[in-house]
């Protein structure tokens, strides 16, 4: 049997589509996001869990590996040039670091401004930082929410420098493991968008399991 | 056709390496030059009135389906409206996503330099830029999200490997800003993170203002996609009375 097995896990819980969850990664623990149904969209913060105003960082992340994608042996940079996690498996392929998450304001510009009221990223994240405990504790407000991951997300960019929303490439019961190298705290949101591909018109529900490291 | 009778305003130089911050006002065209090629302008936008609303890389390269910067683009706030629109750019290309050098990497490629051995003349590194002037207006690390590298070219092949253009901007580089919003810029002139450069070579931008023309409904920004369409509109909105 894995070492990897949902009955060691010592987090397995599953996000609804749509909706925000928060938790909590120990250094050397492993961290994996499990696409249930496929196609689905991931947005994902993580925040040293000592000093909130280290986090995540996109920019870094992507310099300091002069690469644009996410894959299996990248590494996940903070703010402050530590490496905050590291993709030890990885069986979707690419994931993206420049699309960000979807908010009301944003689906204005991009879609119509009467998009303004559906469910976004953004709700998820401000919902989460409102009431979640990990968030209270860290005192998480909207100065907090920079660039995020989109796991299971296709945003290729050409040579030229367009950039896409592809249809995913991701499907059922692919998943990206990530190891921690600090304490982390993690803020998802399990995107809602209907609007264009990354979900495949579909929102569907996510895993999320650590494993202590062996 | 950026501008037809410039009203000038204002000019005043970034020195190689330096930093700048300052509130320019909707209907400013903020003009930058790289005077003498190969510059590097590290550039964040702020909301005045709610400095919690900043430049969104995500949704700036969202909205317009591009990765990189130029003429008939614009800078998205996070809040759906438009801080500049990009009416010139002579070099073609700016770049979205590289970020800024940090301490660590200036005194790893270039040594060290401080203010006791040269005076202004100090090494210093795009983070530490940013964060002084951020911190004028109350502004801190946790307010430092992606920012623009205005002249520098980084692109990018079909598995994502970045490339960056050291020769990209040449001499007497324009490009023009036109400010749809108030907003507070910050400026750093110091090298690009992804600079191989054994020397530390920065270069001065001039920085000169003049006031903007009314936007037309033909304007190059404006009719780039319907996205930006929408986003003028939200942008008129916020400031119509």
């Amino acid at each position: 049997m894995s070492q990897f097995s949902l009955e060691n896990a010592v987090v397995n819980e599953v996000c609804p589509s749509g909706e925000s969850w928060m938790g909590k990664v120990k250094r050397g623990q492993i961290f994996r996001i499990l696409d249930l149904e496929g196609n689905q969209a991931v947005d994902t913060l993580f925040y040293n869990a000592d000093n909130a105003s280290e986090r995540y960082s996109a920019s870094d992340t992507i310099r300091r590996q002069q690469q644009l994608y996410l894959e299996k042996g990248s590494a996940l940079y903070s703010n402050l040039g530590h490496v905050m996690l590291r993709i030890i498996d990885d069986t979707c392929g690419r994931h993206d670091t420049l699309g960000g998450a979807c908010a009301a304001e944003s689906n204005c510009v991009r879609y119509s401004i009467d998009k303004r009221h559906m469910h976004s990223c953004r709700d998820n994240f401000m919902h989460a930082i409102a009431h979640h405990p990990y968030s209270l504790e860290l005192g998480l407000s909207k100065r907090d929410i920079t660039s995020n991951i989109n796991f299971f997300m296709n945003v290729p960019v050409s040579a030229n420098g367009d950039l896409h929303f592809a249809d995913g490439i991701s499907g059922a019961g692919k998943y990206v493991d990530l190891q921690a190298e600090m304490d982390i705290v993690v803020l998802i949101s399990n995107c809602p968008q209907l609007n264009n591909p990354c979900n495949a018109y579909n929102p569907t529900p996510i895993r999320l399991l650590v494993w202590d490291a062996v | 056709m950026s501008l037809s009778t410039p009203t000038f305003l204002w000019e005043e130089l970034v020195p190689a390496g330096h930093h700048w911050s300052g509130l320019i006002r909707r209907g400013t065209v903020l003009r930058l030059t790289d005077i003498d090629g190969g510059a590097n302008l590290s550039t964040l936008f702020f909301n005045p009135e709610d400095k919690l609303e900043r430049y969104n890389m995500a949704d700036t390269l969202k909205a317009q389906h591009t990765a990189f910067l130029t003429t008939g683009h614009v800078c998205y706030s996070d809040m759906g409206r438009i801080f500049c629109s990009i009416i010139r750019d002579d070099a073609g290309w700016n770049d979205t996503f590289c970020g800024l050098s940090d301490s660590a990497q200036v005194q790893a490629q270039y040594g060290e330099a401080n203010f006791g051995q040269v005076r202004n003349q100090m090494y210093r590194n795009g983070q530490d830029s940013l964060l002084i002037e951020l911190g004028k207006y109350g502004l801190g690390l946790r307010d430092l999200v992606p920012n623009i590298n205005f002249f520098s070219k980084v692109s990018c092949d079909d598995n994502g490997k970045l490339s960056h253009h050291p020769t990209h901007s040449s001499a007497g580089s324009v490009m023009d800003l036109r400010f749809e919003m108030n907003t507070l810029v910050m400026l750093s002139t110091a090298p690009h993170p992804l600079n191989q450069a054994i020397e530390y070579s920065p270069k001065s931008v001039l920085l000169s203002a003049y006031r903007a023309d009314a936007v037309a409904d033909d304007d190059v920004c404006r009719t780039q996609c319907a996205q930006n369409a929408r986003g003028f509109i939200l942008t008129e909105r916020y400031y119509a009375v």
